[in-house]
């Protein structure tokens, strides 16, 4: 089997990994290296593919073969599919030649289980270190970690990888046992909290030497399959909160299940992949990233999903409107980072323009603030916008006319005037 | 004081020293023009001539009032902004007059023009930064791009430090000047006509790799061209390898073809860096 069918097959069953980031890492060129990771700290995209979605990394696996029977998983061992696998020198080739030609950020490296977690982790290994050593590359590797495998190994991906990441995928240990029945919630664990621990000791060791290897200096993330089960929005959103409490993840992607398989557990494959949700959880994990929310803030048990028509921001808004309106000239960030359309920057800058003189309402929009949301729940000076009137029934109302041109649309159908009326 | 209109001949030192003449004269300008733009005029105008000490003046006295300012007034000065003649010097006139707070403020009337264009050059640079697509040729690796600020500047120190090893040039097409770079030196200098050479077998087969790894990448069940759009919109496509016609993934058939190639000569590929005097373009700051 040649290379170009090789990749077809690997990347093919690598697609449904969301994570395909470049972000925190800031290793800067070195001499006889191919390379850096200082793009940018956000990472950098080097495509978008068709779906949207962005490309940065080679995303491949090293091999589709496997010995688990994961329900959800194309690459399950009962799925009748062509099996293959890279030799290190072929990834390290496509590596080096597709990052040469500034194709790609690095490489995102997973795998099936091939034989046991320890030989398929170990055969990644020597993947990564013919890459690192022998070809010289000094780019981003994000690489996964095999649950089940040997801690000895994971320390060892961790000294090689920038990122690390062990896929949870079942947001239930319930779940699990009937999806994925090789896998065990502990086995997952295992892997996060042995990264996390070493990750913390690594930085207290680069504190007192400062040559000391880094272990994964981009932390590590995980994925979440939403829809594949019944677990709600709820249970979704507060365990990624206990993971970036507990665990101290960088990121949790959500990833909407795409039906590969018909099973009596798993939805049918006419399902379309819920899209729409999986947005509604990226937005509120952006709340509790970067607005200091609490899951509980944005849903509750007796409230477990989130609304489609309004997003999670205006949603909380909508439900505490005696915190409103906001006086932009003389509330905190911490307030302002609550209204709805006012973001990290325009709170920074709202912050220092104010220090100049008080800001009127007509700047705000110069600052980048979205007024079309925005105006229901905020005053500058103390005046709202020109000619503003809305009543708690009409703010819904406006808010989802607002947002309704940025879902996805229904598929209209050009109206014909010779159409035989039906 | 009087109105006046400054032609000048398009460097940014020549930019420098219209805000010079403008104080020594003690006009004030209501249009800046370049020489080439040849833009006829009926009110009272002036033709300056560049030079060095003058502009160097000018910088210093900006620097001195503000850093931020003398970033805002290099960077401003490459972007696509119309008049960014006029908005850099009503900024300077400001900055002059009532000293750089202003600047704090984001919504200022004539703050905002100039941070809205600088902030679409860093986005742009940004975007182009991962959108750049080299092909080799000969072990050299090139790249054109069609930017509508001038990003090169600001592409140079991300990809010196990147490809340090490599030699590279990146061509930008909308402003006819390229980035060269060879064994630790970079420059850019205006570049008239180039044209890519046809790839050879190597390069054609990485560029089939890649595009079947973007075709195979997505996933189809989750099909939306509007956020491929959004996050990469389409005047980006031309110059990228995945939305190349078929002919682009076809090797060169016999070596010996190389005169017939549409590139003149000694440029197509550039394998020696260009005269090591490392002064950058007149007009790049």
């Amino acid at each position: 089997m040649d290379v170009l069918e090789k990749l077809s097959i690997l990347t093919d069953a690598a697609k449904y990994d969301a994570a395909c980031t470049s972000s925190g890492g800031d290793r800067t060129a070195k001499k006889g290296y191919i390379g850096n990771t200082s793009a940018s700290l956000a990472g950098c995209c080097h495509s978008f593919s068709a779906d949207g979605r962005c490309v940065t990394l080679l995303k491949v696996l090293m091999t589709n073969c496997c010995v688990y029977d994961c329900k959800y998983c194309v690459n399950r061992r009962s799925n009748d599919t062509r099996r293959t696998a890279f030799t290190p020198e072929e990834l390290a080739d496509l590596t080096i030649n597709f990052y040469r030609r500034n194709y790609i950020e690095g490489l995102f490296l997973s795998s099936g289980v091939l034989r046991s977690p320890d030989y398929t982790m170990e055969l990644m290994i020597k993947s990564l270190r013919l890459l690192r050593e022998k070809y010289r590359f000094n780019g981003y590797i994000h690489a996964k970690a095999i649950p089940g495998a040997a801690p000895e190994l994971v320390e060892q991906l961790g000294l090689l990888a920038d990122r690390l990441s062990v896929n949870i995928e079942l947001p239930s240990e319930s779940a699990l046992k009937t999806l994925a029945p090789d896998k065990t919630k502990g086995a997952i664990l295992a892997p996060m909290r042995q990264i996390q621990v070493r990750n913390q000791e690594n930085k207290e060791e680069l504190v007192k030497y400062r040559h000391a290897p880094k272990f994964a200096p981009a932390g590590q993330s995980t994925q979440l399959i939403v829809g594949a089960t019944a677990d709600t929005d709820f249970q979704i959103l507060r365990l990624t909160q206990g993971l970036y409490d507990r665990y101290r993840l960088k990121r949790v992607f959500f990833s909407a299940y795409v039906p590969v398989v018909e099973h009596a557990l798993l939805p049918a494959k006419n399902v379309k992949p819920p899209l729409l949700r999986e947005h509604r959880l990226y937005q509120a994990d952006w709340l509790l990233r970067f607005y200091k929310f609490r899951a509980e803030e944005l849903l509750d048990e007796s409230n477990p999903s989130f609304d489609t028509r309004v997003d999670p921001k205006c949603s909380w808004a909508l439900a505490h409107l005696d915190f409103f309106p906001v006086e932009v000239n003389t509330a905190d960030y911490e307030t302002l980072l609550r209204v709805p359309g006012i973001g990290i920057v325009s709170a920074r800058r709202i912050l220092t323009a104010r220090r100049v003189g008080p800001l009127h309402i007509d700047d705000l929009k110069k600052l980048g603030v979205v007024m079309k949301r925005a105006q229901y729940f905020l005053t500058a000076s103390g005046r709202v916008a020109d000619g503003l009137r809305f009543t708690p029934d009409s703010l819904l109302h406006n808010l989802i006319a607002v947002e309704q041109p940025l879902l996805p649309q229904q598929d209209m159908v050009q109206l014909s005037l010779f159409d035989s009326a039906g | 004081m009087v109105e006046m209109v400054y032609y000048y001949d398009g460097s940014f030192d020549g930019f420098l020293c219209c805000i010079f003449e403008s104080y020594a004269n003690k006009e004030i300008l209501t249009a800046i023009y370049r020489d080439e733009d040849d833009i006829p005029t009926l009110f009272a105008s002036r033709s300056i001539s560049t030079d060095k000490s003058h502009a160097n003046r000018v910088l210093r006295k900006v620097v001195k009032c503000s850093t931020c300012a003398a970033e805002l007034l290099q960077k401003g000065f490459l972007t696509c902004l119309p008049e960014k003649e006029l908005h850099l010097y009503h900024m300077v006139v400001k900055l002059l007059k009532e000293g750089p707070s202003f600047l704090r403020n984001v919504s200022d009337d004539t703050l905002h023009p100039v941070f809205a264009a600088v902030r679409h050059l860093h986005g742009e640079a940004h975007l182009l930064k991962g959108f750049v697509r080299f092909s080799e040729l000969g072990g050299v690796l090139g790249s054109e791009i069609e930017p509508k600020n001038r990003v090169l500047p600001l592409l140079r120190s991300h990809f010196c430090t990147r490809y340090q090893g490599e030699t590279f040039f990146i061509y930008d097409k909308t402003h006819k000047e390229a980035l060269f770079y060879a064994a630790g030196r970079a420059v850019i200098r205006p570049l008239e006509d180039f044209q890519m050479a046809a790839p050879d077998e190597t390069e054609a087969h990485y560029r089939v790799l890649w595009k079947r790894f973007y075709d195979t990448i997505a996933i189809k069940e989750r099909e939306n061209p509007r956020c491929r759009m959004t996050n990469m919109p389409k005047r980006y496509w031309n110059t990228m390898t995945e939305f190349q016609s078929e002919d682009y993934f076809k090797p060169q058939s016999s070596p010996a073809a190389g005169p017939a190639l549409s590139a003149p000569d000694g440029i197509s590929v550039p394998a020696t860096p260009p005269a090591p005097g490392l002064s950058a373009p007149a007009s790049s700051p």
